[in-house]
């Protein structure tokens, strides 16, 4: 019922968090996607998690690139500014935006065919780069708006809504990202969002480059049999390695787990993300034995779920730069021109 | 023999190895002269190489102050065995040559009307020195000081520019100076000192300075504001962004806190590189990168985007020859018609014309200001004979009193005051809209992005009325673009024409050169210097009062005539193209050919049959 729009008036018993602001207000405009789309799943724990983590919506700056999964920005976070850029290239857009505001938060939207396709060498030099973000990606494995050609991340031996089968090896997004230094990689399914809410909480407040690949199936192109992105193949393959409480720095924290199967990791800021283990022996902080687990796992055709890595003493693009605290687009003359007397000096030493 | 005589005025040609270290010696040799008080232009032709191919440097000696390339040589340094054959043929009638005579050449390896000067470099090397790199370094400074005393240097001046070269390196000072002692003694004692070309101390330098294009527009975007730099490496611009590097690193540390007052990103690539420029613009700070033409057409997808969301970006083209790959290390200005219209769909862009270092400082800087002015990409198209080469110009000035110019940003308090807002509105009538920053104010002024079509408010619309909007405005936008852009510069002749010429960027001292060839020929022309596109009317004026009017370009096709003729309104049949292109910078003696022979021409009265 996407024609129809949205009232604007709130019901006044709805709860606000402690900014005063109702899930409604960090909603956007009516979705124009397909009824059953996992991306409009995704856009309400993005939704979830902002309004539970008290973010300003004007404080967050939402970018895309192009596709069915960079339509979404419009559907959450009215009050923030947004930016659909060009095909695969919006990694790039995002750099720029942070270097010129430090005090932001960037979301960057993406799908599969805009990120391990068109944009793969954008993707890839964002996450090494270390860029301060939240970068998801709503994989579906399928090109959607121009109806239903394979992506790259399609699994080979996957077959296509007419038939054919995928004879090309996939690109593994989560693979690439834990190789090329992303700081926080974690795996979920646009159907659980239990898992998946915590999750995109923990990455908001991550300082560094923050990435989540998110199984979002296709329902018009990608949920037949035969399929490795439908909703029926993630259920039955879904390997959850643990489950993701995230506690913001001012909660205190009082959920009781059996002792050993918890994991506390406290990151820079002070944040606490707990984790409940599912897979006993996976070991978060630890990149090399998290990008083995993975390839094991996969071989046998499982989709391994949850906060795969963090390193909980990440740093950011503004480190490596030394930039200053200020962000560069509040400079002004006095801190950015050395005026005239300088030039005077700069002249005699052309001579 | 007839041995050319010439006082101030005369060429040099240094012919080198890439990677023997001859860059700094020749530098020293062209400065020492401008210490001497008399005007040089050097040129480096260089191949696309790190190390073996032949390199060229080229000194144009003129007291005149024409500093465009002269074309001709009259006193080669041939090092290069590889290219000797061609360095000789090179050589003007009754010039010289100055050579490696340490292994004797046949009588056939010379000219006949050429003064030949040997001097046994290598043997001198040879025995003075054991390190193999110290005989290849040394050598090159030992022949400059062989050549200061056969053109009449002051040693002086060449040793003054070494200690201020090696200050507070006292270890390498001394050993250049005394290779710099054992050339200048040599030739003293073996060879006929001075020969006919001499330098004279003149006072012709004033206060100019010496420096090149690239480093210059760096330091025009380091005064105008830019805070983020994206880059991809690309000859010959490169030397731009680490330029601006160097210049942050000098005047943008916080002394406090020793951190950076800017950011820069040496990107994966050109696409890259234009993509974080445009966020960075989209989020409020000044940005540019820098490139040549293969870089432009990766960018184009996004200059479009830039163009179309209506976001500040400042692109510098240091120009190079094309197409494709063409010819990375010559020279052209073969990408005007790229960066004019680049995109798909109805674009178009506003260009600055630098004609030298000096204007490459100021246009760095405006371009700045018009991007966030105009909310819209600004090219600035420099080229490698600009921005490789040390050029004599006007000294850097800059106005303290000067502020950067925003554009119209909508902050907090103007939209709490209860503004109105939307985002692609045309409220003062001169095309440009207001824009927010993100972050700005919790509930009023953001705003949706995006390459596709939209309404006054932003929102997604693909009406065709609300397409043709939009569109009408971007024109009328670029219309304002002309009284924000520099005006042309008009040269009048001595005396009342018939014929005009127009010209830009770095053709400039050649095509003044060759104002003045004409004049004393009897040749009249008045020239007009377009310093900007959009073109003002003052352009189109300057065709209308002329019969015909000559466009001078450094490319095959004439680009800016095809524009003038496009966006101008000019009627094509009064223009005639004068084109060089092949990859060297354009003389005095071209322009002055091509035009004479054509006026010559139009100056024929045809005879008519009188009717019976």
């Amino acid at each position: 019922m996407t024609y129809l729009a949205k009232p604007k008036l709130h019901h006044p018993t709805l709860p606000v968090n402690t900014l005063g602001f109702t899930r409604r207000d960090y909603e956007g405009a009516v979705s124009t996607l397909c009824a059953g789309c996992g991306h409009d799943s995704i856009s309400a724990a993005i939704i979830e998690a902002c309004y539970e983590l008290d973010v300003e919506p004007h404080r967050l700056a939402k970018l895309s690139g192009i596709g069915c999964s960079s339509k979404t920005p419009t559907y959450f976070l009215g009050n923030s500014h947004g930016f659909n850029s060009v095909h695969g290239r919006m990694p790039s857009v995002l750099t720029g935006a942070n270097l010129a505001n430090r005090d932001l938060i960037y979301l960057g939207v993406s799908g599969d065919g805009d990120s391990a396709s068109i944009g793969l060498g954008q993707f890839a030099h964002s996450m090494r780069r270390g860029v301060n973000m939240v970068y998801i990606v709503e994989n579906n494995g399928v090109y959607g708006l121009t109806k239903g050609q394979f992506s790259a991340t399609a699994d080979k031996g996957s077959k296509s809504k007419r038939g054919v089968t995928n004879r090309d090896a996939p690109v593994d997004l989560v693979g690439l990202a834990l190789q090329l230094g992303a700081t926080f990689v974690a795996r979920s399914f646009s159907g659980d969002k239990a898992q998946l809410v915590p999750l995109v909480k923990a990455a908001l407040e991550h300082q560094g480059a923050a990435f989540i690949d998110v199984i979002s199936p296709c329902v018009a192109f990608n949920n037949h049999a035969g399929s490795t992105k439908s909703y029926d193949y993630v259920r039955e393959h879904n390997e959850a390695v643990n489950f993701l409480d995230f506690m913001p720095v001012r909660e205190t924290i009082t959920t009781d787990y059996a002792p050993g199967s918890l994991r506390e990791v406290v990151q820079h800021d002070g944040s606490v993300l707990r984790l409940r283990k599912i897979a006993e022996e996976y070991e978060p902080t630890d990149r090399i034995a998290a990008m083995n687990y993975l390839q094991q796992h996969h071989a046998k055709g499982e989709v391994v779920t949850g906060l795969l890595y963090l390193d909980p003493e990440a740093d950011d693009l503004h480190a490596h730069l030394n930039t200053v605290a200020t962000p560069l687009n509040r400079l002004g003359e006095k801190e950015l021109c050395p005026g005239s007397a300088a030039l005077v000096n700069i002249n005699a030493s052309l001579r | 023999m007839k041995q050319i005589t010439a006082v101030n005025d005369f060429v040099i040609k240094f012919a080198n190895i890439n990677g023997s270290g001859s860059a700094s010696a020749n530098e020293l040799f062209a400065k020492s002269i401008l210490r001497m008080g008399v005007p040089v232009s050097p040129r480096n032709i260089f191949p696309s190489n790190i190390q073996g191919l032949p390199t060229w440097y080229e000194v144009r000696v003129t007291e005149q102050g024409y500093l465009g390339r002269r074309g001709g040589v009259d006193l080669m340094v041939a090092m290069n065995p590889q290219t000797w054959k061609q360095d000789v043929a090179e050589i003007e009638p009754g010039g010289y040559l100055f050579y490696d005579s340490t292994k004797a050449l046949p009588k056939s390896a010379f000219r006949d009307d050429v003064n030949v000067i040997g001097m046994p470099l290598t043997e001198i090397c040879n025995a003075t020195y054991t390190d193999s790199r110290e005989r290849q370094l040394f050598k090159n400074i030992i022949y400059v000081g062989a050549l200061s005393a056969l053109i009449g240097l002051d040693a002086d001046e060449v040793a003054e520019l070494i200690g201020e070269q090696y200050k507070g390196k006292e270890k390498l000072l001394k050993p250049n100076l005394h290779a710099l002692q054992l050339g200048r003694t040599y030739a003293q004692n073996h060879l006929q000192c001075p020969i006919g070309l001499t330098v004279k101390r003149a006072n012709a330098v004033g206060d100019r300075i010496f420096l090149e294009g690239n480093a210059a527009a760096a330091l025009g975007l380091v005064y105008g504001g830019a805070t983020v730099c994206a880059w991809y490496p690309i000859t010959p611009s490169s030397s731009l962004a680490e330029a601006f590097q160097r210049h942050c690193s000098k005047y943008r540390t916080d002394p406090d806190s020793g951190k950076s007052r800017f950011a820069i990103v040496q990107a994966e690539d050109e696409l890259a590189s234009i993509g974080i420029v445009i966020g960075a613009g989209w989020n409020g700070a000044r940005a540019f990168t820098a490139t040549s033409g293969p870089g432009i057409s990766l960018m184009t997808e996004f200059i479009g985007l830039a163009y179309f969301a209506e976001i500040p970006a400042t692109i510098i083209d240091v120009q190079r020859g094309g197409p494709s790959t063409g010819m990375p290390t010559r020279t052209q200005q073969a990408d005007i018609l790229q960066c004019a219209y680049a995109s798909n769909g109805d674009t178009k862009h506003v260009m600055l014309f630098p004609e030298d270092p000096h204007e490459c400082f100021e246009h760095a800087a405006l371009a700045l200001d018009l991007a966030d002015r105009l909310q819209t990409p600004v090219f600035v198209m420099t080229d490698l004979d600009i921005g490789m080469n040390q050029r004599l110009c006007e000294p850097l000035v800059w106005d303290d009193a000067k502020t950067m110019d925003r554009g119209k940003v909508m902050n907090f308090d103007d939209l709490e005051s209860g503004k109105e807002f939307g985002r692609y509105l045309d409220v003062d009538g001169d095309g440009i809209p207001y824009r927010t920053y993100p972050g700005t104010h919790p509930t009023k002024g953001s705003f949706f992005t995006r390459g596709t079509t939209k309404d006054r408010y932003a929102r997604y619309s693909e009406e065709g009325p609300v397409y043709v909007d939009n569109m009408q405005r971007l024109l009328k936008k670029f219309e304002t673009a002309k009284s924000l852009v520099p005006k042309p510069v008009l040269t009048a002749a001595a005396e009342p024409a018939r014929f005009g010429v127009i010209y830009y960027g770095s053709t400039s001292p050649a095509m003044h050169e060759a104002l003045e060839t004409l004049a004393a020929q009897g040749t009249y022309v008045n020239a007009l210097r377009v310093r900007a596109f959009p073109f003002q009317d003052e352009i189109a004026d300057f065709v209308a009062t002329h019969s015909k009017v000559f466009v001078v370009e450094q490319n095959r096709d004439g680009q800016l005539k095809t524009l003038l003729v496009n966006e101008a309104g000019i009627n094509p049949a009064g223009l005639i193209p004068v084109l060089h292109y092949d990859g060297t910078p354009i003389t005095a003696r071209f322009i002055t050919g091509e035009i004479a022979a054509r006026v010559a021409r139009l100056n024929v009265i045809p005879l008519r049959r009188t009717s019976a």
